[in-house]
C-alpha cells in the first residue's frame, strides 16, 4: 500500500467560547497524485475541514483534537513556522469567492509574486514565473494583468488567477473549495477542466469540496458524504454513484438534474434541512429526513462500517434491502 | 463646494451684525455715548457701515474676491498683511496637532487591536475615551499650569519665534499646542483605527495572504493596516474641520500669533471685514483639506474612480 500524503485522523473543530462541535471525527486518506471529492449540503463542515489543514480556522472556530498528517509531521501541533513554509508552496488552496479572496487594494502583479517572496524557491525569474502562470490558466495580456487590481476584472477571470495563485509552485496538494459556484455554469465548466488539466499535468493530489455531486463525478477517484459534521458514506466515485449505500447520499443523487430530462422539471430535493452538528446527542444525524428511519436510527448512533460496495454510516443500508 | 462657502460668507457676515455693538463701539468703548450724531456718522463712514448690509456685504464680497480683505483700523494694516503673518503659524499648528494626533491615534489603535479584549486593548480604548472627555482648554491650563509652576518650563511665555527666526524656539512653543490638538484628534482616529483593524483582520482576502505562506507580520502591515487606512484617512479629514476650530481657543492660551487669535481679537473689536475674510480663509482651508482627501483616496483605493 502507498503511504498517504495526507491523512487525517479523528478530527474533531469546535466553536472556541462554547465547545460546540462543528466537524466531528473525520478522519481520510488522500495518496499521492489522487483526487478525493468532499461532497454535502450547506453547513455540513466542508470548509472547516479544509481550512483545518493549513490552519487557516476562522476566528471563534478551533481544532478541539485530531490528527493531520502531513510527510511526518503532525500540521495540528507543529510550530508557525513549518506550517508557513507548507502553506502555498506544498498545499495550497483555491478559494470560494473569487470576488472577496484578493487583495482589493493592491496590484495583481504583487499579489501573485508574494508567493514567490514567501518561499525559499529556486526560480531565477520571478515576473515571467508569473506570467507564465497566467497565460496558464487563460488570462489574455498577462502582463497588462499584473499591472492591474483585482476590480478591473469579473468573476470568471479573478477564480483564474486565484487558481494560478495556487499553481504556481506546483505545489504537492490542491484543496478547491468549491471555486466554482460564484460563476456562471459555462464559465464553471471551463474552469473545472482547466483545474483537472493543470493537476493531470503536474500529477498533483487534489481535494474538491462541492455541495453538488454532479459537478466532481469527472474529476475525483474516490467520494466522500459529509452530513452535520460527519462523515457518513465513502468510496470510489463509480461505486458512490452506482451503488450508494447511505440513504442521504442516494438522496444527493437522485437531487442532480438528469441529461435525459431537459427542462430540469424533475428535480427532487432531500425534504427538510440538516440538524446543526452540535445538537445530535445519540442518534443518526439524518434519521429525521429519512424515509428508510427506524426506531434503531433515532436511538443509537450509527459508525462508518464497511460493505460491500462502500464505507457507510447507516443501519438500513440500500443494498440490504433488494 | 462654492456653494458652502457661499453660504459661510452669509452666515458670518450676519452673525457679526446680530451680535450687539459694531467698530465704533468695539474701538472706543462706552465713550461711544460721548459722541454727537456727526462724529458718530463721520465714524460710520470712515468704518464702512453707513450702507445697507446688502451694500456692505457686496463690497465686502467683491473686493474679497479681487484679493483685497480689507483693512484692519485697529492695527493700521490690510488684513491681508495681518493674515500673511497670522496664516503661516495655525498652518503649522494644525500641521503639528494632526502629524501627533494621527500617530498617536494609529499607534494606540494597532496597539489596541493587536489583542481585542485584552488588558492592553482595555488601556488602549481607555487613552481613547479620555482623551475624547477631556475639553482641550481644560488639558492646555492643565499642562501650562503644571509646566510653568513645576517645572518653570514655559516656551510661550517668550516672544513667539517663526520658525526661520529661531526653529528649536519655535518647535517648542509648538509643541504643548499641538500636543493638545493632536490629542483631540487622536481619541476618533484610535477608535477608526481599532475598529477598521479588526473588521479587516477576518476578510477573505487575510486568510488568502497567510495561505500563501506570507509572515504573519507582514501580512499585518501588507494587507489588514492598507485596507484599514481608507477610513482612517476620513476620519483624520473629519477631525482637521474640528481641529481648525480647536485651534482658535488653543492659540489663545498658548499666545501664538495665528488666524485663530486674529479672528478672536477682531471680534472683539468688531472689526468686521477682519473676521469676515479670516473666516473665509478657514473655510477655503477647509475645503481644500476635503480635497486633498479626496486625493489620498485615489491614491489608496484603486476602485474609486
Ligand atoms: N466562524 C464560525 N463561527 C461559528 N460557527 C461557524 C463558523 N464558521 C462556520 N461555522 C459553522 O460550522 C458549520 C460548518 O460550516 P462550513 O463552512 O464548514 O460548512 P460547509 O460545508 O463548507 O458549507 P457551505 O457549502 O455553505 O460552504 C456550520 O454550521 C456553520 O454555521
Ligand atoms: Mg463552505
Amino acid at each position: 500500500m502507498t503511504t498517504p500524503l495526507l491523512s487525517i485522523k479523528n478530527l474533531q473543530v469546535q466553536t472556541s467560547h462554547d465547545h460546540r462541535a462543528l466537524v466531528n471525527g473525520v478522519s481520510f486518506d488522500i495518496l499521492p497524485g489522487e483526487a478525493l471529492g468532499v461532497v454535502g449540503e450547506s453547513g455540513s463542515g466542508k470548509t472547516l475541514t479544509a481550512l483545518s489543514i493549513l490552519g487557516l480556522l476562522p476566528r471563534g472556530v478551533e481544532i478541539a483534537s485530531g490528527e493531520i498528517n502531513y510527510h511526518g509531521t503532525d500540521l495540528v501541533s507543529t510550530d508557525r513556522e513549518t506550517l508557513r513554509n507548507i502553506r502555498g508552496n506544498k498545499i495550497s488552496m483555491m478559494y470560494q469567492d473569487p470576488m472577496t479572496a484578493l487583495n482589493p487594494v493592491m496590484k495583481l502583479g504583487d499579489q501573485l509574486l508574494e508567493v514567490l517572496d514567501s518561499h525559499k524557491v529556486d526560480i531565477s525569474d520571478r515576473q515571467s514565473h508569473v506570467i507564465a502562470a497566467l497565460k496558464d490558466v487563460g488570462i489574455p495580456d498577462p502582463q497588462r494583468a499584473m499591472d492591474s487590481y483585482p476590480h478591473e476584472f469579473s468573476g470568471g477571470m479573478r477564480q483564474r488567477i486565484i487558481i494560478a495563485m495556487a499553481l504556481l509552485l506546483s505545489p504537492e496538494l490542491i484543496i478547491a473549495d468549491e471555486p466554482t459556484t460564484a460563476l456562471d455554469v459555462t464559465i464553471q465548466q471551463q474552469i473545472l477542466a482547466l483545474v483537472s488539466e493543470e493537476r493531470r499535468k503536474r500529477k498533483m493530489s487534489m481535494l474538491w469540496i462541492t455541495h453538488d455531486l454532479g459537478v466532481v463525478a469527472n474529476l475525483v477517484d474516490k467520494v466522500i458524504v459529509m452530513y452535520a459534521g460527519r462523515i457518513v458514506e465513502s468510496g470510489t466515485t463509480a461505486e458512490i454513484f452506482s451503488n450508494p449505500q447511505h440513504p442521504y447520499t442516494a438522496g444527493l443523487l437522485a437531487s442532480l438534474p438528469k441529461a435525459s430530462d431537459r427542462n430540469r422539471t424533475r428535480l427532487v430535493s432531500i425534504p427538510g434541512i440538516p440538524p446543526k452538528p452540535w445538537s445530535i446527542g445519540n442518534s443518526c444525524a439524518f434519521a429525521d429526513r429519512c424515509q428508510f428511519a427506524t426506531e434503531k436510527c433515532k436511538n443509537e448512533l450509527p459508525t462508518l462500517k464497511e460493505n460491500s460496495k462502500t464505507v457507510a454510516a447507516c443501519f438500513n443500508l440500500i443494498g440490504e434491502k433488494k | 463646494m462654492l456653494t458652502t462657502l457661499f453660504g459661510i460668507s452669509i452666515f458670518v457676515f450676519i452673525v457679526l451684525r446680530v451680535i450687539p455693538g459694531d467698530s465704533i463701539t468695539g474701538s472706543l468703548g462706552i465713550e461711544t455715548g460721548a459722541l454727537s450724531e456727526t462724529q458718530i456718522q463721520a465714524l460710520r463712514e470712515y468704518y464702512g457701515i453707513d450702507k445697507s448690509l446688502i451694500g456692505q456685504y457686496l463690497s465686502w464680497m467683491t473686493s474679497f474676491l479681487r484679493g483685497d480683505l480689507g483693512f484692519a483700523y485697529s492695527n493700521g494694516v490690510s488684513v491681508l498683511e495681518l493674515t500673511k503673518a497670522a496664516l503661516p503659524v495655525t498652518m503649522e499648528l494644525a500641521l503639528v496637532g494632526t502629524v501627533l494626533g494621527v500617530i498617536m491615534g494609529i499607534s494606540v489603535g494597532i496597539f489596541s487591536a493587536s489583542k481585542p479584549g485584552s488588558i492592553r486593548d482595555f488601556a488602549g480604548q481607555f487613552f481613547g475615551l479620555l482623551a475624547l472627555a477631556i475639553p482641550g482648554f481644560v488639558l492646555s491650563t492643565a499642562l501650562v499650569t503644571i509646566m510653568a509652576n513645576k517645572f518653570q518650563y514655559f516656551p510661550n511665555g517668550l516672544e513667539y519665534m517663526t520658525p526661520w527666526q529661531n526653529l528649536s524656539t519655535n518647535l517648542q512653543q509648538m509643541l504643548f499646542p499641538g500636543l493638545v490638538l493632536g490629542i483631540a484628534v487622536a481619541a476618533p482616529v484610535m477608535r477608526t483605527t481599532r475598529s477598521a483593524l479588526l473588521e479587516t483582520v477576518d476578510k477573505d482576502f487575510v486568510r488568502t495572504a497567510h495561505g500563501k505562506g506570507v509572515k504573519a507580520r507582514t501580512v499585518q502591515f501588507k494587507h489588514v493596516l492598507r485596507n484599514s487606512l481608507i477610513p482612517i484617512v476620513t476620519m483624520t479629514g473629519i477631525q482637521f474641520g474640528y481641529l481648525l476650530g480647536g485651534a482658535v481657543i488653543v492659540e489663545k492660551i498658548f499666545a501664538l500669533p495665528g488666524m485663530g487669535r486674529q479672528i478672536l481679537d477682531a471680534i472683539n473689536k468688531r472689526e468686521y471685514a477682519t473676521v469676515q475674510s479670516s473666516v473665509m480663509i478657514f473655510a477655503i482651508l477647509f475645503v481644500t483639506i476635503n480635497l486633498l482627501t479626496d486625493l489620498i483616496y485615489r491614491k489608496i483605493d484603486p476602485r474609486i474612480k
